[in-house]
């Protein structure tokens, strides 16, 4: 069986100042976590354009992190309120575009939470393991013979 | 473009779940990857010649270092770099360790993964652009935010260090709480008599502007420049006329108004007030929420009898604008209540011991009081209830601390000290009294921390038990404390005279909300974090705003100071160059394709986004677009999600930098 075999492909988004140094945290704590995960590291959460998101689908991922710092908390201030006001409207279209919201997962892990960082990225990996992949795109792309490298 | 790729074994740190060889080994299969090999410790001298004498003989235009977390080492290999010619900002990191090898058990997994992390990073080191450090001045000032032991101590050594600061206190007096204290551990020196000339030092220093009945309202910029706006609250008196002749708290006429707060509670004060006789500065206030001028507009006694006419009714609160280069800060801690429980508490409380509903239950500043020379009973050992001398003391530790179920789990440090010294002081005045100490351990670490424990024990002979109480009731006017021997291994009843609770030391009720107005981190108890526990203790996360005292985590007095004058000391190096460089990570405006919507602007936090016009040869405005000042600038990156043309980008993290990572994430597409 194939779906047995599915590991899923993880993009996360983070903000350099909470939750990059909360993995980071997690790490020197030696938290151990699944492999799943790659993670784009970015200043602020603020900085994380949807299509980003949308890029990272279209890329073969089976599900989209982004994670910052919590409200109130933000390095730069608002960064962060402007991020999750943006995700807001940016998630309602992402069933107009053929991707099922449910895949695309949110969290606010500061600086000095090593132990919710794990617990976040294992809990996105194994729902998105449940959910199975994200065929959407690999379709799409193999109809309109998109060439793979 | 020509890029090398370095894989890092951290030792065994890596090298133990990520196959580093086999790593470098995918590594130079990349398009545009020329040079890729492995090595024991990247960082290290050897480590670091490696890359440059590899950057010079394979002719090296980009540069990926797969090591540990950027935040660790990221200023090593840039420097590497930049030595062997390389703009350092053609160097990126990819995080094989924290974010790799640490957290993972399977080697062929964690290996699959340290290929896709340096891939990641190799394909978005090709769109990197070298960058030019910005050069900012930077203002020699100092803005020191609290005015306990850390607050003075921080501000003496910068001020003897020949360089202008700015205190600021929000209570009418500077001294803290080591003000209110009777004697010191484990000295048993007279708290206030060491403190005060300190007090009376930062009074009378010229390069020392003291705020007092301040608080700060605002801060923006950025490391070597500040501007902060301090609310000057309304004292009702004019502070440059002021004497501190004391005539108008003589004559204020409703003198047993409000608890004071200096006594903890214990003790009244007028509604015209000075906190305590040795205040700096030794100017009143009128508490406007009792004075019987503001509730009923009769009364201005305090007016008619002052000589100099410094009392203002209606002064207002004012707002003061101070530029400082670093801000240290030093708010120090609160005494956990155990009597008030907030909705929004998690702590449980202990009900049991009856704080607050029995008087003679007291926590540790009150008994300080009671044992100060300068408290309500003049130094007198007497119990709050009836005033009469306890004949049998009972002391509680660790109440709050070490306990997650009902308070906090960190321990808070200083109370078995000054338990033995309470038990100790109490002895000294009350020679045929008891005093027994409910304990869990003894936590005496510290230059004679110890031997003032076993002297406590053994010459003052104060009774120590092991265990905890259970209950507290009141009987016949004695307190009835139930409690557990856990060494004898059986149940004890005292009945006290009074009892002492060594209540924990928690952060300031409004110190989260200091901490996001200086966007510096704080743990989940509202204590500000350090930017690194070991190696950056008086740092945080901001550059430029430095910690001292227990703002950070429950502290004695000597570790205060000490790291006081660490504090002054960093901002000292900090005073010690004219102009400072910055990551020139800042955005830039594309001004051909900016249509001048100015969203940007609309977003951005520090009102770094100004308008610019175009014009032509004759001087016509042609168009307006998007300018970024650089100085302003720090580097979010907001403005470049929010811009609908893509004509505003972050530099060092730009679109096509991103999508490059996004595209290389899995090897099958």
């Amino acid at each position: 069986m194939e779906t047995e075999k599915f590991e899923p492909k993880i993009v996360a988004f983070v903000c350099n100042w909470c939750t990059y140094t909360g993995a980071d945290l997690a790490g020197t704590s030696r938290l151990k976590q699944q492999t799943n995960a790659r993670l784009i590291r970015v200043p602020c959460t603020g900085r994380i354009d949807p299509v980003f998101i949308i890029k990272a689908f279209e890329k073969g991922a089976d599900g989209v992190l982004v994670s910052g710092c919590h409200p109130n908390d933000c390095h730069y201030n608002t960064g962060n309120f402007h991020a999750r006001r943006r995700w807001i409207f940016f998630r309602q279209l992402l069933d107009f575009v053929g991707i099922d919201s449910s895949r695309l997962y949110f969290s606010w892990v500061s600086a000095s939470e090593g132990k919710k960082w794990v617990d976040v990225v294992d809990g996105v990996i194994n729902s998105v393991r449940e959910k199975g992949p994200f065929n959407g795109y690999k379709k799409l792309n193999k109809e309109i013979e998109i060439p793979v490298k | 473009m020509r890029i090398g790729v370095f894989i890092c074994h951290c030792g065994e740190n890596i090298g133990r779940t990520v196959d580093c060889p086999s790593v470098a080994k995918a590594c130079a299969n990349f398009s545009g990857v020329v040079h890729a090999e492995d090595y024991k410790y990247m960082c290290s001298d050897p480590g670091q010649n490696l890359i440059k004498q590899a950057i010079k003989e394979k002719n090296l235009d980009a540069v990926v270092v797969g090591s540990c977390s950027p935040h660790m080492h990221e200023k090593t290999f840039r420097k590497a770099c930049s030595d062997a010619g390389i703009n350092p900002y053609l160097v990126e990191m990819a995080n094989l360790r924290e974010h790799c090898s640490w957290i993972h058990d399977d080697v062929p997994l964690a290996t699959k993964k340290a290929i896709d992390l340096v891939r990641m990073l190799v394909e978005k080191v090709k769109f990197n652009e070298p960058l030019i450090p910005i050069r900012v001045p930077v203002t020699k000032r100092a803005l020191v935010i609290g005015g306990g032991i850390s607050g003075i101590q921080a501000s003496l050594d910068i001020a003897n260090a020949g360089y202008e600061v700015v205190l600021v206190e929000k209570e009418p007096s500077i001294g803290g709480h080591m003000s209110q204290l009777s004697e010191t551990f484990p000295t048993l020196d007279c708290s206030q008599c060491i403190l005060t000339p300190r007090m009376v030092e930062v009074y009378q220093h010229p390069r020392i502007k003291l705020m007092s009945y301040s608080e700060v309202e605002n801060v923006e910029g950025f490391i070597g420049n500040f501007s902060v706006t301090i609310r000057k609250k309304a004292r009702s008196v004019k502070d440059e006329l002021c004497t501190g002749c004391g005539l108008c708290v003589q004559k204020c006429p409703i003198k047993k108004v409000a608890l004071s707060d200096f006594d903890e509670g214990l003790a009244t004060r007028p509604a015209m007030y000075v906190p305590f006789p040795q205040a700096v500065p030794n100017i009143p206030v009128i508490d406007r929420s009792v004075c019987t001028y503001f509730k009923t507009g009769k009364c201005q006694l305090c007016k008619k009898v002052c000589g100099r006419e410094a009392i203002d009714f209606e002064q207002q609160d004012q707002f003061i604008k101070e530029d400082v280069g670093a801000i240290i800060v030093a708010t120090g801690y609160k005494l956990y209540t155990i009597d008030k429980k907030p909705d929004d508490n998690p702590i449980k409380g202990y009900g049991e011991y009856g704080y607050g509903k029995y008087k003679n239950v007291i926590n540790g500043l009150q008994f300080e009081r009671i044992a100060s020379a300068s408290g309500p009973s003049s130094g007198e050992m007497i119990r709050p209830s009836d005033k009469t001398v306890p004949k049998k003391i009972v002391f509680i530790q660790c109440v709050g601390s070490r306990d997650e179920s009902k308070g906090f789990s960190y321990c808070s440090k200083i109370c078995c000290m000054y338990t033995a010294k309470h038990a100790m002081l109490y002895k000294h005045k009350v020679h045929d009294g008891e005093a027994y100490v409910f304990y869990m351990d003894i936590r005496a670490g510290g230059k004679n921390y110890d031997e003032f424990v076993r002297r406590a024990i053994e010459e003052d002979g104060v009774k120590y038990i092991r265990g905890r109480v259970s209950k507290i009731f009141e009987e016949n006017g004695k307190l009835i404390v139930k409690g557990e021997d856990t060494i004898a291994g059986v149940r004890v009843e005292i009945d006290a005279d009074m009892v002492v609770l060594a209540t924990a030391m928690t952060a300031q009720s409004d110190s989260s909300k200091l901490a996001q107005t200086l966007s510096v981190s704080y743990d989940k108890y509202g204590f500000i974090n350090e930017a690194h526990p070991k190696l950056k203790p008086v740092e945080t996360s901001t550059g430029g705003i430095f910690i001292a005292g227990a703002c950070n985590a429950p502290r004695d007095i000597p570790d205060s100071v000490s790291m006081a004058s660490a504090a002054a000391a960093k901002a000292l190096v900090l005073f010690g160059s004219d102009v400072l460089e910055r990551e020139p990570v800042v955005a830039k405006v594309n001004e051909a394709t900016c249509a001048g919507c100015f969203y940007c602007q609309k977003v951005c936090a520090y009102n770094a986004v100004e308008q610019k016009e175009i014009k032509d040869r004759q001087g016509n405005v042609i168009k307006v677009v998007a300018y970024v000042n650089s100085g302003l600038c720090q580097g979010c990156g907001t403005c470049n999600a929010t811009c609908p043309s893509k004509s505003i980008e972050l530099l060092g993290f730009k679109d096509d930098q991103i999508y490059a990572q996004i595209n290389s994430f899995a090897e099958v597409f």
